[in-house]
């Protein structure tokens, strides 16, 4: 089939690839661009393992043709650490926490995460597990996830003030 | 690599679609993908053209004028959910959109891909029938516009031609001192629903009852008006017996019963749904207001 060259920035940095359009933008990420943080559970859009942040907003991208984020600017969880390696405040928060156990779950965690708390600064645990909602944990029982997630809205919180 | 090899089209124009669509054979329309793309990947369809919407700014408007909602058929659930106008205007599509998917799906997911798809246990599609919405269709020709229960055609399947295109879907708005109520009940957050209820209601003159639309989601093969049921409750006040005697017309609707829950089973909780989603479309019209 008709391959389709696409031009897209992924946490900063611009990547040019002709690709066949059946390519979902998760197996671009990780099989063209090599970034395999981004990780791919169902690959029919019931386990959130692989949501990426498409122009800000959190999206599946295993539910997502390559070829549709020509021209858009992708983050993930490569794109969470500041430039000189440390952590950013929900993975230190993660960290902290016990937010992981296998770790499967945890890049599409986190996206969920930036997007959420970047709308919701303060978030209740309730508001924190219905974030959430679409991302599947088969190790935590989301407990830690939760504690997590609060823990980091809080790390943001002061490093704001 | 998943899905099967197929074309792609980005169309950049509803004229350009259109056209993709009469001209290409085996063409499937590219919406917000939240079922497409699933579907796609499990090889359920095998579509020799995909034809992209996405880039087509005439979809993805939202505007009220002479009383009607107009949302676009690319708007995505996320945006109508936050929006400050469809929560004025029509409060309970706000509602009910916290049901639906979750906020990865939601930030995707169209409310023309939602139609067309037409899941039977779908908000939206129910919302539309509550409403006594108008589904405007592009055709190669003509456009045309179709009530929703007229939209709907069967189990999954809406009523348009494979060369038309829905563009945009109409809102009669209500009075702004109205009630609403949207009920749902699924095994965990953002599941499809085993049963879902909505319900528009305005205060007649004398305090009771007086206008009131009631649809039911996820019982039938897709969503249906009560009409039994709002034509019993008319000029009533209300109470909880009133509410749970019309919510007994759930009984005699034509449930499916599948591995989430048995067609008896379904009609119970869709009573149940019911009787909640009267009970608060009744208290929020009592204070004006249904917001």
């Amino acid at each position: 089939m008709t391959p389709h060259s696409v031009r897209v920035t992924v946490n900063g940095r611009v990547y040019e690839r002709t690709i066949p359009p059946r390519l979902t933008l998760a197996d671009f990420l990780r099989h063209e661009l090599g970034l395999t943080g981004t990780h791919l559970g169902c690959e029919h859009g019931v386990c959130g393992a692989c949501t990426v942040l498409v122009d800000g907003t959190s999206a599946r991208s295993c539910l997502m043709l390559a070829v549709q984020a020509n021209g858009a600017e992708i983050r993930t969880v490569e794109g969470l650490k500041a430039p000189d390696g440390s952590l950013h405040p929900i993975q230190e928060a993660f960290r902290q926490n016990h937010g992981l156990q296998c770790g499967y779950c945890t890049p599409g965690m986190l996206m969920t995460l930036v997007e959420f708390l970047g709308e919701n600064p303060k978030p209740t645990a309730d508001e924190v597990r219905d974030a959430i909602s679409g991302n599947l944990c088969r190790c935590t029982g989301y407990q830690r996830i939760v504690d997590a997630a609060l823990d980091a809205a809080s790390r943001l919180g002061s490093r704001e003030s | 690599m998943k899905p099967p090899p197929f074309e792609y089209h980005l169309a950049r124009s509803v004229p350009e679609a259109v056209g993709l669509l009469s001209r290409l054979h085996n063409a499937k329309v590219l919406a917000g993908g939240q079922s497409l793309m699933a579907m796609l990947n499990l090889r359920y369809v095998h579509p020799d053209h995909l034809i992209d919407i996405n880039r087509i700014p005439e979809l993805d408007r939202i505007e009220i004028r002479d009383g009607v909602l107009r949302i676009g058929a690319m708007v995505r659930q996320r945006r109508i959910e936050t929006s400050a106008e469809v929560r004025r205007s029509a409060p309970i599509l706000c509602e009910a959109l916290q049901h639906v998917g979750h906020r990865q799906t939601r930030n995707r997911g169209t409310l023309g891909g939602s139609l067309c798809h037409l899941d039977p246990s779908a908000e939206l599609p129910a919302l539309a029938l509550l409403y006594g919405a108008t589904v405007h269709v592009a055709g190669p020709s003509r456009s045309r516009a179709i009530a929703m229960a007229d939209f709907m055609d069967s189990y999954m399947t809406a009523s348009i031609a494979s060369d038309e295109l829905v563009t945009a879907v109409d809102f009669p708005i209500w009075d702004e001192r109205h009630g609403h109520g949207f009920c749902e009940f699924a095994r965990r957050r953002g599941d499809f629903a085993i049963a879902a209820a909505g319900c528009l209601m305005e205060r007649g003159p004398d305090g009771g009852i007086g206008r009131i639309a009631l649809a039911v989601a996820g019982v039938e093969a897709v969503p249906v008006r009560l009409a039994e049921a709002e034509a019993m409750l008319r000029h009533q006040a209300g109470s909880e017996d009133v509410f749970a005697a019309a919510a007994e017309q759930c009984r005699s609707l034509k449930a499916i019963g599948d591995v989430h829950g048995s067609a008896e089973y379904r009609k119970k909780v869709a009573s149940a749904m019911v009787r909640r989603s009267l009970a608060s479309a009744w208290e929020r019209s009592a204070r004006g207001r249904g917001r």
